[in-house]
């Protein structure tokens, strides 16, 4: 209750602020926050990255392992992606099965690799049939302050980037670097007051009745979109998102990657 | 990469649909007799039911809101519905379509008048061939609508991809398989406003424009067979309670 009290006053102040041009920290809508990316954190883990956006940080980690493929496509590697919001990352969240917005965080960032076909899957395979590399990506968010999506979308892009695969772990050759045809960068949006701001902080990801994520390759294209939040869009404000996307993706896959 | 699959004839799809052509629609409204509302649907070979229940008391009550209802959205598919028997239960997938499905819906239903309450939408996907959210959606509109839950508007919804190169109107299982992109959107037809949007695969820019606007087109359709199917379900309950008396 005490929480729900909060977030009413700081929505208000949000909107308020938007309304006259202005947002909490100073920044203009179309900026993000500071942005660093860290590679190569962890150790035991074939690629990793810490990705903070302003407050909020996240680090993600992929593990490369042999196992089955999958029947359907017994001669390509497989992608799984997994998002853990640990409590320690936020008083909202809490212990226990993944909840609907660590699926659909997860989801999200898979949609993006896999519709960019940014890893070439093809070359995963080690036996037909019987082993291929499959590639673990766990996002780990370890401090929620807002647009969770972008950051653990720039840290598995970042990850794959640097993934060494183990192949002298099983006795295997064989390339030591992932097979990466693209670069796929996630730009989120929020419209509040009718105005879209890009990289929401945790306030104004509150305050906003709809959030849009645009997914997008070094090419421009488009390779995945996602809609979140109670409120409705026109045609015309997904089309300036789109836009927007495309840029600020641009921008960042530009400095960062 | 994917190999090529001829998915286009001679200008047409496979199932002799043009680029713009919906799957036939049937609607039945008020299947259920448990339920408070209750729509049957299908889109093609999609068969899906919908049921309502509420406003009613919310469990577990922790999970009341103190100002408004609280939706709760249940997308599923039944263990038959697809090719590889699904195993029963909700997984990642359906968790995440039930979210988009629930948020789709935000924006018509007029969840302040009845503060402290539940409503709560099942969709059961009986058989499946690409589609099924928004199936599974537009079924739910009319299940909320039978079941009198105050709503603003009914919302449509359908989905456009990209096969053979081309931007084409609602897939079915065939052409999603072997498409090279999915998007499916939810609208309220009478606004224009987009409440669920949703893309997976690869577009240009340009791609993606024509394709909203394609969609956004065929909820239109959509929406005037929801609105016929309520009308025709409403006469007979007049003309029955008629006869009544």
């Amino acid at each position: 209750m005490g929480l729900e009290i909060v977030s009413d006053v700081r929505t208000d102040y949000v909107c308020n602020l938007v309304r006259n041009g202005k947002r909490e920290d100073g920044r203009g809508f179309r900026e993000y926050r500071d942005i660093s990316v860290e590679r190569d954190v962890i150790k035991r883990a074939e690629g990793s990255a810490r990705v903070k956006i302003g407050d909020t940080d996240v680090l993600v980690g992929v593990k490369v392992e042999p196992g089955t493929p999958f029947p359907d496509t017994p001669d390509k590697g497989v992608i799984i992606t997994n998002a853990e919001l640990v409590p320690l990352a936020s008083p909202e969240f809490e212990s226990g099965p993944p909840n609907e917005n660590s699926i659909q965080l997860a989801r999200v960032v898979d949609r993006g690799i896999r519709g960019s076909e940014a890893i070439d899957l093809d070359k995963l395979c080690i036996e037909e049939g019987e082993k291929v590399w499959m590639v673990f990506i766990d996002i780990h968010v370890l401090d929620d302050n807002g647009n969770l999506t972008d950051a653990a979308a720039l840290g598995a892009i970042a990850s794959l980037l640097n993934l060494r695969i183990p192949n002298e772990r099983y006795g295997l050759t064989g390339e030591n670097t992932l097979p990466m045809r693209d670069t796929p960068v996630a730009a989120t949006m929020v419209e509040i007051e009718g105005n879209i701001l890009v990289d929401p902080s945790f306030d104004e990801g509150n305050a906003a009745a709809s959030s849009v994520t645009v997914i997008s390759n070094a090419d421009g294209t488009l390779s995945g979109m996602q809609k979140s939040g109670s409120g409705g869009l026109k045609e015309a404000q997904i089309a300036e998102m789109v836009e927007i996307g495309i840029e600020k993706a641009g921008e960042i896959r530009g400095k960062y990657l | 990469m994917k190999e090529e699959i001829e998915l286009i004839k001679d200008g047409k799809r496979l199932d002799g649909r043009g680029f713009d052509e919906l799957r036939p629609i049937k609607i039945e409204v008020g299947v259920l007799k448990r339920a408070d509302g209750s729509c049957y649907l299908e889109l093609g070979d999609n068969k899906v039911i919908a049921a309502v229940y509420g406003p009613r008391e919310m469990h577990p009550r922790h999970a009341q809101d103190a100002k408004m209802a609280v939706v709760k959205f249940r997308y599923n598919m039944a263990p038959f519905s697809t090719d590889d028997r699904k195993r029963p239960g909700p997984d990642r997938r359906s968790v995440e379509i039930s979210k988009v499905c629930r948020e789709a819906f935000d924006p018509v239903i007029m969840r302040e008048l009845y503060p402290k309450a539940g409503i709560e939408v099942y969709v059961e996907l009986l058989q499946s061939d690409a589609g099924t959210r928004t199936a599974g959606i537009n079924a739910a509109s009319i299940a909320l609508a039978d079941a009198g839950i105050p709503m603003k508007d009914i919302v449509s919804s359908i989905a456009v991809g990209k096969i053979n190169g081309e931007v084409v109107l609602d897939l079915n299982a065939v052409e999603d398989n072997n498409g090279e992109a999915d998007m499916p959107i939810a609208m309220i037809a009478r606004t224009n406003t987009i409440t669920a949007l949703q893309m997976d695969g690869r577009l240009t820019k340009e791609e993606f424009e024509r394709g909203l606007k394609l969609a956004m087109g065929a909820c239109h359709q959509i929406y005037e067979l929801q609105r016929a199917a309520l009308v025709t379900r409403y006469n007979q309950n007049y003309e029955s309670k008629k006869e009544e008396r």
